[in-house]
């Protein structure tokens, strides 16, 4: 059961894509999760990355550096049972 | 072989005259067309996936405990293979000064990943053959390997804002990333490729356009003049035209090709090509978030001076 989705970045182009994509799949898989920004550099840190954007899963690190594709999005958050 | 397709092309399917002004132009510009688009694809995937096999924390480990040179030397081949785009110039910089790395290092890093990038070596290696391509790499690494070691000398760590030392890169919570299959690091690749490809295509039909009406209809005299060895100033205004360029090395290449054609040397190419790329308004917006201005204007100075002796360098060495 997925309770919480964060997007990491600091606002650029592939954060605002990253976010989109996965508020498409949440509402695709049916899930009403909310999908939070973290915009602040102390708090993207504190996830352990480096590159963004950043995809985080119930307080786990599914992708960063890349936007991945809606696919690819949807098939972690069915792995981790959404 | 993309010679023949474009002579196909254009004396076959467009009924052109060989032999005329537009016939030179035409050819010109869709066997480059095609050349680049092809290398382009193959290229950028290539150095995606390859990337795909050193995250940013792989160079933050293995660049910690590093001392000068050698570790400027190390820094400056991972900014080569290491995937990073200028959005991500903060946390990363907060990274590796956070884990101890001294400044110096970490600008090595900073100078030779936008310089040593895909499209550049593309651009280069289509329009100007594999041997620029590789002289441009190597001199890219040699350029980041001297400004990191520079810009270390000064000791201007004082001139890195406060906050960054506060900020601690957290444990990688990344328990479910798992080492990447083949099929992943391909997907990577391939949407990689697609999105770098959807940004520059246009440019380059541009720029190769403009480069055939150049190689049809610019008289020689012109290009030998402004650009040509006997203007001792080519390389320097060179350069301080291609800084504002940024982001436009797709573009500009194919127009630089075309000047080549008629009489620009190749140093004032490579360092145009490196100021395009090594500097860029929009990156040192986001590293003075990180950085004060002082460090800033060294940093663009030493880069800046650093490709201007290259181009002098590469003028007197390289056959016209």
């Amino acid at each position: 059961m997925v309770t919480s989705v964060q997007i990491l970045g600091s606002g650029c182009k592939n954060c605002k894509q990253l976010f989109t994509r996965t508020e498409e799949v949440l509402k695709e898989l049916g899930k009403d999760a909310a999908v939070e920004k973290i915009e602040d550099m102390a708090r993207i840190m504190s996830f352990g990355v480096m590159v963004t954007p950043a995809l985080v899963v119930d307080g786990k690190l599914a992708f960063s550096g890349f936007v991945p594709s809606k696919e690819q999005i949807k098939k972690y958050l069915l792995q981790v049972g959404a | 072989m993309t010679q023949w397709l474009a002579n196909y092309l254009a004396f076959q399917l467009f009924h052109i005259q060989p032999g005329t002004k537009l016939a030179s132009a035409l050819t010109f510009f869709i066997g480059d067309v095609v050349k680049i688009y092809f290398l382009l694809l193959v290229i950028v995937f290539a150095v995606a996936v390859i990337r795909s096999f050193f995250p940013p924390e792989k160079a933050r480990r293995l660049l910690q405990q590093r001392r000068e040179f050698v570790g400027n030397v190390l820094a400056a081949l991972l900014g080569i293979v290491t995937p990073f785009c200028s959005c991500s110039a903060v946390p990363l910089f907060i990274g590796f000064v956070e884990s101890g790395l001294p400044l110096g290092v970490t600008f090595s890093f900073l100078i030779s990943s936008p310089t040593v990038n895909e499209v550049a070596l593309v651009m280069l290696w289509a329009l100007f053959g594999w041997r620029i391509s590789v002289i441009y790499i190597g001199t890219g690494v040699i350029l980041a390997i001297i400004g990191g070691i520079l810009i270390g000398r000064l000791h201007l760590e004082n001139q890195v804002e406060d906050y960054v030392h506060q900020i601690t890169l957290g444990q990688s919570a990344a328990a479910a990333a798992a080492e990447p299959t083949w099929r992943d690091r391909a997907d990577y690749g391939w949407s990689y490729t697609k999105d770098i490809f959807r940004r520059i295509w246009p440019f380059i039909l541009i720029g190769v356009g403009l480069g055939a009406w150049i190689h049809g209809y610019a008289p020689v005299d012109f290009v030998v003049k402004y650009a040509g060895r006997g203007n001792p100033l080519a390389v320097p205004i060179a350069v301080l035209i291609a800084i504002p360029l940024y982001s436009n090395a797709a573009g500009t290449i194919p127009i630089v090709q075309a000047l080549v054609g008629k009489g620009m040397p190749m140093g004032t190419v490579l360092a145009f090509m490196m100021a395009i790329v090594a500097i860029s308004t929009p990156e040192m917006i986001i590293l003075r978030k990180v950085i004060k201005p002082k460090l800033i204007g060294y940093f663009i100075g030493i880069v800046t001076v650093s490709i201007i002796i290259i181009g002098y360098l590469f003028n007197a060495i390289l056959p016209a």
